[in-house]
This record gives C-alpha cells, sequence and structure tokens, in this order.
C-alpha cells in the first residue's frame, strides 16, 4: 500500500486543500468537511476519489435524473498547480445516457479556482426546487436564485453572473438549455468552450435544479516540497518540447490533426459506420482549419501545449446557417472543433462542410451538449432516413447523409426537445430501439463510439467494450500506440498484445485522470515523469507501482460499481456491425473487430473470472471494500 | 537603455504560467490573484495580452509616492521599500497602466520589481510571449499611442458624434 513520509499522517502539507464542500438543494444546507486523506492518498484525486466518494454515498440503482443521484466535481491534487496541463476537473456521477459510472472531465480555468477558493471536491445532493446556481468567492459559499438565468445558453449565463456578482474574474461551470431539457447528452461547460461533455453528466446537473458553479478562489495552491516540485515540473515541461506531437501536432493543427491520419489508415468511421473512409476528409482536416479558419491558439490554465483553437468564420459563411438558428447565438468567433466532433458531425454525418462543424460546434458549446453524441445520434437517424424506415412526417425535414442544413437545424431541436429533436436527445441507443432498430447504434453501454473505427484498430474494440463509462477513446487510447507509434508502434490489425497493451492504459489514464494533469501530456511524458511533481506537491511517497496501482484500483471500483448497477456479465460488447459486417474498402478491408480473440486474455491479465466478474482476491489485493 | 519586460501578445496562448510564476515568487504558492503580472483575455477578440509594470521613464508612482518609498533599484526598476511604505495606496491610482496593486495581506503597495534581473515570468512563458530584453521603456507602446492620438485626432475633428 501506499506509504507516508514522516509527518503526513497528521494532515495535508501540499497538492490536496482538504476540504470538501457538501451542497443539499433539496435542504439548501452547505456544509465544508475535511477530506477524507486516506482515500485521497489510495485514490489520489480527480476520477478516482470521486469514485470513491460515489462508492460509499450513492446507491448505484437511482435514476441517474432523481435527487439521489450526487453530482461530483474533482480536482486533483495537481490541479491548479503550474504543472503543464495542471487544469483538470472531473465530474463524476451516474450518467444519464448509459446508467453507468461516469467520469467526465474538463480543463480551463474552473478547476484551479475552486482549488484556489480552498475546495478539492464539491458533493451535490438533491435538487433544488426552483433554478439556483452555487456562488463561491472563497470563504463565502450560497445558494443563490437562477430564475432569470434558466432558458439562457452557457455564454450568456457566464456573462450575466460575472455582471451581476460585480467579481469579473469569476469563472463559471453551467448548463445551457441542453441540460435544462434533460438531453441525455447534455454536457457541463466552464471557461465558454470547455467541457465536460459525455454520458449526460450535464443533464443530471439539469435535474437537479442547478444552473451553475460559479467560483472566484483568490488563495494559492501549497506545496509538500517547493523547491523539489519546481524542479520536477521544469524537467517535465523540457520533455515536453522535445514531443512531436505536444510540440509541434497538436499546437499547430490541434486535435484535428489526426482527421488525415486516421483516415489515411481506412479507421475514420463514415455515414454511421457503414465505411471507413471519409472521401472529404482534407476539407475538415486540421491542416484545412488552421489554413483558413484560425485565429490563435488557445491554452487551458498552466498549459504548455496549447491545442486549443480559436477559429472565425469567414464573411460569407456568417450567414449562412442563420435561418434555422436563432440569432443569439451567432457570433464569429469561437473555438473549435476538435477532432471527435469534427468527426462525429462530419465524417459519421458524412458532412464535409468545415463551416457548417465550426458553426454546430459552437451551437453544441453555447447549448451545452456534447457534440460525439449529437453527431453519431444524428447519423444513426440518417441512416434510418436513408432506409426509408423514418420519413418526413417523422423528422420534420430530409435527413440525407451529408446535409449540413439538418446538422444546424437538428443542433436547436435538440436543445429545446422540438420535434423529431425530442427523439435525438435521447441518445442513439434510444432512438433506434424505438423504431425497432436497435442494430444501427453504434456504442457501448449506451454512449456512442468516438472517432476511431474497432475494425481497423483491434485495440480500441476491446478498449470499448470494457470501458465504465460506455465507448469512450479517453479511457484506453490505444490508437498511440496501434497508430501514431507511441510508445512503441503495434500492428493496428492485430489482436495480439492489445489485451495486456488495454489493461495498461486503462490503468495509467485512470492514475493521470485521478492526478489534476491531462491526458495529453501522455503523448510527449510517461507516468514517470509525472510522479515527482506529485509526490513534492503532496508530499505522500507515491511510487511507479504505487501509482499504477491506484489506477488499477480506480478501474475495478469503477467496474463493480457497474456490477451493483446491473451492467456486469455480458455488457462488454460491441454492436454486431463491429464483429460481424467487414470493412467494405480500403487498407482494412475485410476487416471485422475480433473482440473474441482478446477479452478472456484481458479478463485473465485483470485477474478477472472467465465471465468478467471482479473476484474476492483481486478486491482484496487492491484494498477494495 | 535597460533591460526590461517586452510582450508580444501575438505569441500569448493564455496559459498563465507567468502568473503562476510570478505568485510563487512571492508567495511560494500558485495563487494568480497574486502575481503582478495578469494575463487579460478578451474572448471576443481572440486575443490575451499579459501585461506588467514595464518600469516606465515617468515613473509616475514613484513620483507620487508621499513618502518616497518607491525608489529605482540596480535592474532599473521600480520598487516598494515596504519598510517605508505607509499603504496610501497613492502610487496604485497614481499609475496610468493600473500596474501598482494594493497587498491586502502586509496592507502595502506591491509591484513588480523585475524579481532583481531575472524575472520569473519570462523564463516561465512557453511560447516566448515575454522576452527580458535591452529596450527603451516606452518603445513598445510607441506605434500604439500613435494610434490612439490619431483615433482621438480624428474624433475631434469631427468625426465622432
Amino acid at each position: 500500500m501506499i506509504g507516508d513520509q514522516a509527518g503526513t499522517s497528521g494532515g495535508i502539507h501540499g497538492g490536496w486543500t482538504g476540504t470538501v464542500l457538501r451542497v443539499n438543494l433539496s435542504r439548501a444546507t452547505i456544509k465544508k468537511e475535511s477530506l477524507r486523506q486516506d482515500w485521497a492518498r489510495e485514490y489520489v484525486g480527480g476520477r478516482g476519489l470521486g469514485a470513491r466518494y460515489l462508492w460509499e454515498e450513492s446507491d448505484p440503482n437511482v435514476d441517474p435524473l432523481s435527487p439521489k443521484n450526487k453530482l461530483l466535481f474533482v480536482t486533483g491534487p495537481l490541479t491548479g498547480t503550474n504543472a503543464s496541463c495542471g487544469a483538470r476537473y472531473m465530474v463524476v456521477t451516474k450518467g444519464a445516457l448509459t446508467g453507468a459510472i461516469t467520469t467526465s472531465n474538463s480543463g480551463g480555468h474552473w478547476g484551479p479556482e475552486l482549488k484556489c477558493a480552498g475546495y478539492d471536491m464539491i458533493i451535490v445532493e438533491g435538487r433544488a426546487p426552483r433554478p439556483t446556481y452555487l456562488w463561491i468567492h472563497n470563504d463565502e459559499v450560497e445558494l443563490r436564485d437562477a430564475t432569470h438565468l434558466w432558458g439562457k445558453g452557457v455564454w450568456d449565463t457566464e456573462e450575466m453572473i460575472r455582471s451581476e456578482s460585480g467579481v469579473p474574474d469569476t469563472i463559471v461551470a453551467s448548463i445551457g438549455p441542453a441540460g435544462e431539457n434533460l438531453v441525455r447528452f447534455a454536457s457541463i461547460m466552464n471557461d465558454l468552450h470547455r467541457a465536460a461533455g459525455r454520458s449526460g453528466v450535464g443533464a443530471v446537473m439539469g435535474s437537479k435544479m442547478l444552473k451553475a458553479i460559479a467560483v472566484r478562489g483568490t488563495g494559492g495552491v501549497k506545496l509538500a516540497d517547493a523547491r523539489g516540485f519546481m524542479a520536477a515540473s521544469w524537467a517535465m515541461k523540457a520533455k515536453l518540447k522535445e514531443s512531436a506531437v505536444t510540440a509541434e501536432g497538436l499546437p499547430t493543427y490541434g486535435t484535428e490533426v489526426l482527421v488525415n491520419v486516421i483516415n489515411e489508415h481506412g479507421a475514420m468511421p463514415t455515414r454511421n459506420h457503414t465505411e471507413t473512409i471519409f472521401e472529404k476528409a482534407e476539407d475538415i482536416s486540421g491542416e484545412t482549419l488552421t489554413e483558413t479558419r484560425l485565429v490563435a491558439n488557445k491554452a487551458c490554465f498552466a498549459c504548455t501545449i496549447a491545442c486549443g483553437r480559436v477559429t472565425k468564420l469567414p464573411g460569407e459563411a456568417s450567414s449562412k446557417f442563420m435561418v434555422n438558428t436563432n440569432p443569439r447565438n451567432w457570433k464569429i468567433a469561437g473555438e473549435g472543433p476538435e477532432y471527435e466532433n469534427a468527426w462525429a458531425m462530419g465524417a459519421d454525418c458524412g458532412i464535409g462542410d468545415l463551416d457548417a462543424l465550426i458553426k454546430t460546434g459552437w451551437l453544441c458549446n453555447d447549448y451545452g451538449m456534447d457534440p460525439i453524441t449529437y453527431g453519431a445520434t444524428l447519423a444513426a437517424a440518417m441512416e434510418m432516413y436513408e432506409k426509408e424506415i423514418i420519413t418526413n412526417s417523422i423528422t420534420g425535414m430530409p435527413l440525407r447523409f451529408g446535409s449540413a442544413d439538418a446538422l444546424v437545424a437538428m443542433a436547436e431541436k435538440v436543445a429545446f426537445r422540438d420535434g423529431f429533436g425530442d427523439l435525438l436527445a435521447e441518445g442513439s441507443k434510444r432512438l433506434t430501439a424505438r423504431f425497432g432498430h436497435p442494430e444501427f447504434f453504434m456504442g457501448v453501454r449506451g454512449q456512442e463510439f468516438p472517432a476511431y473505427d474497432s475494425r481497423a484498430i483491434q485495440g480500441m474494440g476491446l478498449g470499448y467494450a470494457t470501458s465504465n463509462r460506455g465507448a469512450c477513446h479517453l479511457k484506453s487510447y490505444t490508437v498511440s500506440p496501434e497508430i501514431l507509434g507511441i510508445p512503441t508502434k503495434m500492428d493496428p490489425h492485430v489482436t495480439e498484445g492489445k489485451a495486456e497493451i488495454t489493461k495498461i492504459f486503462q490503468d495509467i489514464t485512470s492514475a493521470v485522470d485521478a492526478t489534476g494533469l491531462c491526458l495529453f501530456l501522455t503523448f510527449g511524458v510517461g507516468l514517470e515523469e509525472m510522479l515527482p511533481q506529485l509526490v513534492a506537491a503532496t508530499g505522500v511517497s507515491y511510487t511507479m507501482d504505487s501509482l499504477t496501482q491506484a489506477g488499477e484500483r480506480i478501474w475495478n471500483l469503477e467496474r463493480l460499481w457497474n456490477e451493483r448497477a446491473g451492467l456486469g456479465k455480458g455488457s462488454d460488447t460491441l454492436p454486431k456491425r463491429m464483429l460481424e459486417q467487414p470493412i467494405p474498402s480500403g487498407p482494412a478491408k475485410g476487416m471485422v473487430n475480433r473482440l473474441g480473440e482478446m477479452l478472456p486474455e484481458y479478463y485473465r491479465l485483470r485477474g478477472w473470472t472467465a465471465d468478467g466478474k471482479v473476484t474476492a482476491a483481486k478486491r482484496k489485493e487492491l484494498g477494495l471494500v | 537603455m535597460a533591460k526590461q519586460l517586452r510582450i508580444i501578445p501575438e505569441k500569448c496562448t493564455g496559459c498563465i504560467q507567468c502568473e503562476l510564476a510570478c505568485s510563487f515568487v512571492q508567495t511560494g504558492t500558485f495563487q494568480p490573484a497574486r502575481s503582478l503580472i495578469r494575463v487579460h483575455l478578451f474572448d471576443d477578440q481572440a486575443s490575451y495580452a499579459p501585461y506588467a509594470c514595464f518600469q516606465c521613464d515617468e515613473a509616475w508612482c514613484l513620483t507620487a509616492c508621499p513618502v518616497n518609498a518607491i525608489t529605482i533599484s540596480a535592474a532599473a526598476a521600480k520598487v516598494v521599500v515596504p519598510e517605508l511604505c505607509v499603504g496610501c495606496g497613492l502610487c496604485t491610482i497614481a499609475c496610468p497602466y493600473g500596474t501598482v496593486w494594493y497587498s491586502p495581506d502586509t496592507h502595502k503597495a506591491v509591484k513588480c520589481d523585475l524579481c532583481a534581473g531575472d524575472p520569473a515570468c519570462a523564463h516561465a512563458c512557453p511560447t516566448g510571449a515575454i522576452e527580458y530584453v535591452d529596450t527603451p521603456a516606452a518603445d513598445w507602446l510607441g506605434p500604439w499611442a500613435a494610434d490612439l492620438n490619431q483615433t482621438h485626432a480624428e474624433m475631434r475633428s469631427g468625426g465622432g458624434a
């Protein structure tokens, strides 16, 4: 187990603040509690600490949109430090889209601001009787009426709270109309364009009538060993400057750098995964975005990569889609698109119009909803429309693959649950089941796939199938070895070795997610480069072994939580299209995902039973209850 | 001519590493609210600009101080001598750039002292948006001021309503 350095058992010396804020909206109470330090050491922070609190406090069988579900905002011990990319906070709850535990993470400035205000995490319970927002200004914490904010977009909400509070540096995390209207893939937004995007965390917030959490913190984040921390932090930054991805690829082209790469491998899911090469990839690529639409890079708090894209639409495009949307939302500059949303709303819907993707990305940010699930759900609807399962009388407008007009118009209808948008707002699993065609749902545990076809990249199939929060690119990004060759190149078409790499990636990713650092660091540095900062910040003598084990502990706890929620046996699988329908063309032509070759070995490496149950021995080894 | 902070806003990504470095030098913690260099985010214009005291020749803060608590250091920085400062706040009002602060902790004025000739913000900036170079104090503001004068002249000559 994780040991203490002399003295740390007596208190917290740095990294964590040691204080948890508990807010009960039903009773309108606010309490400050001491952080459970034993849990902090074992689960580090962020995703891990959140899972531990949720495990202790919340029944996995509750309805995610009921007052009994809890909503946790959790920072890590490195959040708010100058460690590169120490910007992250994690939203942990039962997902409205999936019914599984979800851990949705966001950058920007909100997490660090919460630390500066003096809190490691916020636990939100119950449901407010009327729209409410939480105001935090250092020690001053109160619930405020949000009736006047209800119905407003994210961007207006941030501005209005700032101006009415008279504290201009306030950082706001909020939901938009999508969260209020319980769109199952609503997100929680901060800093206008940063999102805790997936699994419907925004719908959970909306079900609690909590419009926003506004934070201003003027305190500082302390360090147990300041000198050691600064040395470790500079060493990691030097490494990041040497990496082709973190020093060149991401700063130059943003995450969109992947469009051409993935497309060339024949791994870009196109038209609801019926193909894997998108003929218009070049039009929506990072290269095109940079040459024609980019204004500037934008960094999150303390980030030395700055992958964020500030983009501006050219004059002729600025009025192109206005007919279908509220002019209030129309601005000429914003951020994005990122790779995942450019793929979901682009290739997956067959749309090669970059301006429409930028515009709809902004709409998703202002309405507060996840563009990945939105795009993928629209893609499933488009496939049903093309196959004449649904018609204009249901959809209200043609939903042909490639229709940019449909993409922009439906975004607004989904956010306000207007017409066919009301059905899209349920996500593609519920949508396709409603029309008797569940086979057009492309995802796992109710959550839609991200932008990598698992037939062309075998390891991703195993990662999707076993991901605790449903299909996800952020929990075991084996694209890194399989396509990018980081840390070493693996053949994406074979299954050999994928069980092992998936387990390693899942555990390490869980650990990184717990520290408060950004996952993008892992393109340039390993966990061993992050470790010295964590040790110096907290004063806890973590080792590579104990930190990786913390990651494994987190993974297993999430798994146990899902088992309790009834998502155990048999749920680690992929849609038939992935398992049985070969890719029609391109470099991966003829391939299916061979999950059956990987899953048994994966269970064995995890130390679970042959049908994937966490064993008593494994629980004991990891110190799990 | 002495070394000054030269800021190149086009290179800034808004990461606030400079604020973190500055607050660390002063407090030993990461506390952006105490930073003497501040990054302003202009979201509407997609631009960010760090700004700090650029040690102007006029030194209005120094001139305004009633107890002569602001002096010029070996690094050619205008520095507050805490032992002499009475916390009246006149310098914070006198500074035309808003780069002298009043510390609620010490009840004294606080401003950039160029870290005694080795400014932490310039070291910390990952994109080279903050340079510590030989430059005349008002040099980089010249074109901006000229622009502004032009606009004002136009307004005075009847361009504005």
